[in-house]
Formats: C-alpha cells, structure tokens, sequence
C-alpha cells in the first residue's frame, strides 16, 4: 500500500504558493525522515497527506484511492504540542476511546499507567499526554503514521522512550512511518531513508 | 551604585584586556517556588514546582538550564527577573553581583544590567514599532541593531512585519541595548532549523566571550552543548547537576545517574530510554526526588533530600555519585 502525493500544490495565502507542484510517495513498511529549514512546508505537506487540510491542486491517494473524508483515516498525524490535540475538559480515558478500546496490555507497552485514565490533561506533563495521543493514533485501522516533531519538546530519556514504544508497534504492524524532525541525529535512528524537504520541491 | 560599574563592558568598546577574571555574576541558592492555587470548594493548598534550586553563572559563561518543557525550568527564569504570576511564593537566596537581589535593585536592574531573552516576537508589544519599544534611546537601538546586521529600517517595522530570523535578531539585540552584565534567555530556539539555532547561539556565545554571563533555559541538551560551558541537569524542579559541558563527551564523566540516563538517550550515544516518570509537582517524593527510580538508591535516599556536593568540578546532588 502507498501513500502519495502527486503534484500537489497549496498555500495559505493566495499570492505564495508554500508547495507547488510537489510528488511525495511512502509505502507502508517503510520510514521516512523529513527534514529541511522552518517554514519549508514540512508540517503543511504533513498535514495534506493526513487529511487535515486539503490540495488546491493535485491529489493525495492512499492505495490509490482518495482519503476517506470522514470516520477513522488510516493516516494519524502526530504533532508537537500534545496539550493542543485534546480535550482539556475530558478525562484521558474519554480521549483514548474516541478512536478505540485498547487492551491493558497494549497500554502497558506505550507506557501509560492505568491511573493515568481518570485523570485530565492538567493532571498530566507534556510527555505523558503524548503517549495518549500516540496510543489513540494507533487504532487497528491505522495503516500510516505521521510524527511531526512529535518528542521535540520532551527530555532526551521520555523521547527514548516514546520512540521505542511507537518503533516497536510500527515494526509489529508494518505500518508505514514519516518523521518530520530537525534532529538529524533522531532521523537516523528512526527511519530507514532521510528525505530532505528542498531536493523534494526542487525536483 | 558601586555594581553597575563592576564588570567588563559589552559593545563596541570592549576593552583590550578581554573579558578578564571571571566574577560571580548570579548566584541562586536554596530556591523553592510554590503556587497557592484552589482545591476542592474553598480549601488552597500549595503546590511546589521548584524546589532546593542551587545555580551560578559566572562572567563570560553561558550556563545552560536543560531539562524538558514543564518541568519548570522557565519559572526559574522568571524568578530571576521577578516576573512569576502573583499566586507565586518563592523562599531562598538570589544574588546579582554579590548582593541580594531585591525586588527594589531587580526593578532598577531590569532591562539594562539585567537582560531578559523572551522565546518568540509574541512577548513584543504588536501595536508598538519594534525600535521605539526595545528603547527610547534611539541611537542606542540603532547601535544594537548595527551590530546584528540590522538595517535602521527594521525598527520602523511592528512585530508581524519581522521574519523569524530577523525576530531572532531583534531580540537579541533588544537585550544589548542596556549594556547587561547578565542575560536570561528562555528557549530561544524551538522550532528552528539546526542552521538558525546555530546562528542564535552564535549570538550568545559571541555576548559571553565579550564577558556577560549568560543563562540559557533549554530543552536542547544536543545543541546546548556546543556552546555552554556548563550544563545545569534539570529534574522535578530541580537541578541535580552542574557539570563542565565536555563532560558530556562521555557517561562515566557525568556524576548523577538522571545526567547519565541523558546522556544515554541522546540519539548519537545510544538512544537508550530509561524507564519511569518524572514525579509530579504536588506528589514530589520525600527525599531524593530521582529516588523512585534511581538504579544507586541506597537506604536512606527515600529519607532526606540529598545534600550538594562537589565532585571532579562539577556540582551534583547525590549522596552516591562517584
């Protein structure tokens, strides 16, 4: 299965066009680091491809059919600020099972305590609210996994952790991965092939 | 008043000698920082964030503070520049420059001697063109600005109008402008690409060779290293240990078991995660905070809060580090 963009083109604003005519593909399997200068259109590209914002021209298929614009997509993004991607208001368990009901067991190998399921998101640091929204991404129906900075903001020991729970479920599932990053170093240790983002819209 | 004149000058007249004897120019001891806040119905209870911080930054170094984000290591900037949220309460000892850092002194030093490095333009009043609000001094600005290869032009412009790296440049220099003897910066480089975090270092370092003390609040231990000195190791509120920044190069050089745990999960050295949690402010354990997961705990570190000791140059909290 792929999960591609072809000639797509978008930008927030009429007159600068952030991606313009680009070709991006991934299989599932395979995991693919991001890299290039801020505000390149990492995050944007990352979004397209998600679902979340959609082509001013070109397509993005997975298995060369359009994304599913509603239900659960196959393609989860995963982003910096955990805090952002949640409801406040409800406890983490609600926040879990939005997308499904993961066995103890399953939670256990992301590192969330079962204690941590009562609680609300204030109650919770940075990095722990990140599992959550990692272990919600990753529903039986996930097929492609989108990790935009996902550790950038945790110390180097939480984001060891976290790798090595969501490498260890990707390995398992045969997931495809993209790591967008500015951490060469994480690149190499996450992902099979380093993509830097300007020889993409050069070429 | 005598300590506004001690300490080598920053800017153009640099003198010859260099930067010379280093002083002490921050020194914090003992710093607790609590919250009051509301609990069920009308009761308050306190919750504590920093805790038994000791740190000093010295005359031409730049200290860097690393730990992740929400561990509270940015209140510790606040504290210093005394601009935590009312319901804080802090206890213990900063000096600047030898004395007591009163909220009066604090007052008079803030914004010349004492220079703060907010994260992003989003601490920079919008409605206001960004020279006027870095100084009245308008030669003083353009000085700054000329410095950071700034064109005078750029402070006509409002916040908005600045690109990041432009921003980047225009807060720096708006912490230049008073002639300071101690800068704060709080994460100056999230979200940037390597080159541009580089580049903002660059600045620091450059502030540091020419004998301002520096203290940097990071996440990025990676990149911290480059350019810091030393590298104060933050853990549930609290700095376990100060370390010469070469320390880094390998783990049996770090004296506290968190550093070496960093250490290993730095993706160049390993990448080996640790497992545990950082404790929750308001559910700190007694004792030793690292205890509850701490491969050398002994009997008593369950007990009472490890003194600071110093060992092979470096500071660490620990009655077990070799």
């Amino acid at each position: 299965m792929h999960l591609s963009a072809q000639n797509v083109s978008f930008g927030y604003r009429r007159e600068r066009r952030v991606l313009n005519g680009l070709d991006f593909c991934i299989r599932a399997g395979e995991r693919v680091a991001l890299t290039g200068p801020s505000g390149c259109g990492k995050s944007t590209l990352s979004q397209l491809l998600a679902g979340y914002l959609r082509p001013q021209s070109g397509q993005v298929t997975l298995g060369g059919d359009a994304l599913p614009h509603a239900g659960y997509s196959p393609v989860q993004l995963i982003y910096q600020h955990p805090e952002r991607a949640i409801n406040p208001r409800w406890r983490l368990r609600r926040t879990l099972h939005e997308s499904w009901h993961p066995d103890a067991q399953f939670l256990d190998t992301m590192g969330i305590a079962p204690e941590w399921l009562e609680r609300y998101p204030v109650e919770l640091s940075g990095g722990e609210i990140q599992r959550f929204c990692i272990a919600r991404a990753l529903a039986p129906q996930t097929r492609f996994l989108i990790a935009d900075e996902m550790t950038t903001m945790l110390d180097m020991v939480t984001q060891a952790q976290i790798w090595e729970c969501v490498l260890e479920q990707v390995t398992a599932r045969g997931l495809g991965l993209l790591v967008v990053t500015h951490s060469e170093g994480l690149a190499r240790r996450t992902c099979d092939r380093v993509v830097d983002f300007r020889e993409l819209t050069a070429g | 008043m005598s300590d506004v004149n001690i300490g080598p000058a920053v800017g153009a007249e640099v003198s010859s000698e260099g930067p010379g004897t280093p002083i002490e120019v921050l020194r914090v001891e003992g710093l607790e920082v609590a919250f009051s806040r509301y609990g069920k119905g009308w009761s308050r209870d306190r919750l504590k964030v920093i805790s038994n911080l000791n740190l000093t930054v010295r005359s031409g170094e730049i200290v860097a503070v690393a730990g992740s984000s929400g561990s509270g290591k940015s209140l510790l900037a606040h504290a210093v520049l005394g601009i935590l949220p009312r319901n804080a309460h802090t206890s213990g000892r900063i000096n600047f420059m030898g004395k007591a850092l009163t909220p009066a002194r604090l007052k008079k030093l803030r914004g010349t001697r004492i220079a703060f490095v907010p994260q992003s333009v989003e601490y920079l009043d919008p409605l206001m063109r960004v020279g006027r609000q870095i100084s009245p001094d308008r030669q003083a600005v353009l000085a700054a600005f000329e410095r950071y290869r700034l064109d005078p032009s750029v402070a006509e412009l409002y916040p908005h109008q600045l690109s990041g790296g432009m921003a980047r440049r225009v807060l720096v220099a708006s912490a230049v402008v008073g002639d300071p003897q101690l800068i704060v910066a709080d994460e100056p480089t999230p979200g940037m690409s390597k080159e541009l975090a580089d580049k903002a270092m660059k600045h620091f370092r450059d502030l540091a060779d020419a004998g301002v003390a520096v203290l940097l609040i990071t996440h990025d231990i990676d990149l911290a290293l480059g350019y810091a000195d030393r590298v104060a190791v933050f853990y549930a509120g609290t700095t376990v240990e100060t370390a010469p920044a070469d320390d880094f190069d390998a783990r049996e050089r770090l004296r506290h078991p968190w550093s070496q745990a960093l250490w290993q999960a730095i993706p160049a050295n390993g990448f080996q995660p640790t497992p545990g949690h950082q404790p929750y402010a308001g559910r700190l354990p007694q004792g030793c905070l690292y205890a509850p997961r701490c491969p050398r705990k002994g009997h008593d570190c369950g007990h009472h809060a490890p003194p600071t000791v110093t060992i092979r140059g470096g500071e660490v909290s620990c009655c077990y580090a070799s």
